[in-house]
């Protein structure tokens, strides 16, 4: 009750009433869909495929108009992708005809123009360099791996200095371990801004793991089944994964998601 | 007990009869063993030996036919004969004589019509790609035309445009277009849906989605379009030379082939492939420069399986 209260104040994205319906399709993908997401905090959506959790995310990125309901953002009405917003999705999608560099100024350039892209390319280097793509600034994507063009695009949604992350099962597509070293390289950069972060996954770890609040969905009609907060200590690292409570918090959540598909 | 040794007699029996079937099998598989070193042998050769004993291989053969007197020298002269014609076409042409003049007249129609269809493909192909009117009314109508035997226009064009150059670059022109207009259209369409919504989440505006993404995703298959069509470019202008006369190298063709100076004919024909293959070359060079991040390439598959 009272951590209610006191994040009503920085409530940062309000979902109200939310619900969704492609054209030509049955099923509702999202359903009266309530929630909110408070500054600083990292939150997961997670839930099996056809939950309607990326359709969650775009409606928050404003890159999809949901059917009925209101997606606010400090009080604003998302209708185009926001300033302070930075996504990323499951594929880096780096344009493969620029360097590693020119891909992550992509923003800025089709932002403020080329011209101003140039006076951004120290800082772009910066990014690149945190991210330990030292030596691959002007390397072309073709010459990269999969983690480190993640990499690449986690510093494409850096370089605009969001304060607010929409990411979209980022790291789906890479190797078990590759994703855990992402992970924490995540959580790093996330605490190291204070940005506010939503996570749409389909790992039940990954979620514990990294959230300060995990939203559990079910499908068909895609809905949030249950809100599991997670009070593990930060920072967190691979030890977190032997901490007591993160097995509980992992059942937990394993239970909530069965509970939302009982009728399986 | 009896019954059953019966059985086995034909068993027996049955088994004594079976190799005379399998023995042809197994030479079969002797000769197929051989067959399959044979080609192995070949297979390993290196490219430029191969393509030399091809060549040569036919040349053989083809001095052969000419040697038994089977057909006449008039109908197909010996490569002797062609090749000291192509000599003589490439002195003239080397020293600027009759031929090079001819040459040059064809080269300029080429170039003029396949710039031409470069200009009007890409139009029309950004046309058809980007609207929906195009999608619907001008494709079908391109397809149409597509199917129609294009070399049939020529006459259309002699009468319109005259036997001067124009009505060749027209030629030219119209035999090119439909590959550019259809590597343009394929090109347009090859954007993913992801990257789309990476520019829409960055705000692009519509004609930075067009500039920065849709036409750089489009300009490989731009390029094959350009291939095929520099190559139709020079069968266009060389078809609309046979048909409307003029002072090209097609007319020169024509006029040897009219006296019966096949081996002539031939030098020159080599020398059309030969032009056709260097404006494809050019075309290729520019496209591995512009296009020098597309894995997809055929010349980067190569790079990569040699590599490997």
């Amino acid at each position: 009750m009272s951590s209610l209260t006191a994040t009503a104040v920085d409530v940062r994205y309000k979902i109200t009433n939310v619900s969704h319906t492609f054209p030509g399709m049955e099923v509702q993908a999202l359903k009266d869909i309530n929630l909110s997401i408070t500054s600083g905090s990292f939150s997961s959506l997670i839930g099996p495929s056809g939950c309607g959790k990326s359709t969650l995310l775009n409606t928050m990125a404003g890159l999809l108009s949901p059917s009925q309901g209101q997606v606010t953002l400090d009080d604003q009405n998302v209708t185009e992708p926001p300033d302070e917003v930075g996504i990323m999705f499951q594929k880096a999608t780096l344009l493969p005809w620029r360097t590693a560099i020119d891909n992550v100024l992509l923003p800025i350039e089709l932002r403020d123009g080329a011209k101003a892209a140039a006076t951004f390319s120290d800082k772009a280097a910066n990014l690149l360099d945190t991210v330990g793509l030292a030596g691959f600034h002007e390397a072309y994507p073709r010459e990269l791996s999969g983690g480190m063009a993640q990499r690449v695009a986690i510093c494409r949604m850096l370089i605009t200095e969001p304060e607010i992350l929409l990411l979209d099962e980022p790291f789906g597509a890479l190797d078990e371990l590759t994703r855990e070293r992402m992970d924490l390289e995540l959580q790093r950069i996330a605490a190291g801004r204070t940005a506010t972060v939503v996570l749409v996954t389909h790992s039940i770890p990954e979620a514990v793991l990294l959230s300060d609040r995990v939203f559990a969905m079910s499908a068909r009609p895609g809905s949030i089944s249950d809100v599991i907060d997670i009070d593990l200590p930060r920072p967190r690292s691979m030890e977190t994964l032997n901490h007591p409570a993160f097995g509980a918090y992992v059942s937990q959540v394993r239970d909530a998601l069965n509970r939302g598909h009982d009728y399986v | 007990m009896s019954s059953t040794g019966q059985t086995s007699q034909v068993r027996d029996s049955s088994r004594r009869t079976a190799p005379p079937t399998t023995r042809p099998a197994g030479g079969r598989k002797k000769n197929f063993l051989l067959v399959r070193r044979i080609s192995a042998f070949f297979n390993s050769l290196p490219q430029p030996v191969a393509i030399l004993l091809v060549l040569v291989t036919i040349l053989l053969f083809w001095e052969g036919i000419v040697r038994t007197g089977a057909v006449s020298a008039i109908i197909l002269p010996s490569p002797f004969r062609v090749a000291e014609q192509v000599g003589i076409v490439a002195t003239q042409l080397a020293s600027g004589g009759f031929l090079a003049a001819e040459l040059w007249t064809t080269v300029q129609e080429i170039l003029i019509g396949f710039g031409l269809a470069c200009v009007v493909g890409f139009i029309m192909g950004l046309w058809i790609g980007q609207t929906q009117f195009g999608r619907k009314a001008i494709m079908p109508l391109f397809v149409m035309l597509e199917a129609t035997p294009k070399i049939a226009f020529a006459p259309v064009f002699i009468a319109w445009f005259g036997f001067g150059i124009s009505s060749k670059f027209i030629m030219a022109a119209f035999m090119s277009l439909f590959p550019i207009i259809i590597g343009t259209v394929a090109g347009l369409a090859a954007t993913s849906e992801d990257e789309i919504k990476l520019f829409k989440s960055m705000k692009a505006s519509a004609w930075d989605v067009f500039w920065k993404l849709k036409l750089m995703r489009a300009l490989p298959f731009i390029f094959t379009g350009l291939k095929i069509a520099v190559v139709a470019a020079v069968t266009g202008a060389v078809a609309a030379e046979f048909i409307g006369g003029g002072i090209g190298f097609g007319e020169q063709i024509r006029v040897a082939a009219a006296r019966i100076a096949l081996d002539r004919v031939f030098a020159l024909i080599l020398v059309l492939s030969l032009v056709g293959a260097l404006l494809f070359s050019l075309v290729a060079l520019l496209q591995r420069k512009v296009t020098f991040w597309d894995t997809d390439s055929p010349a980067r598959r190569k790079k990569k399986r040699g590599s490997a």
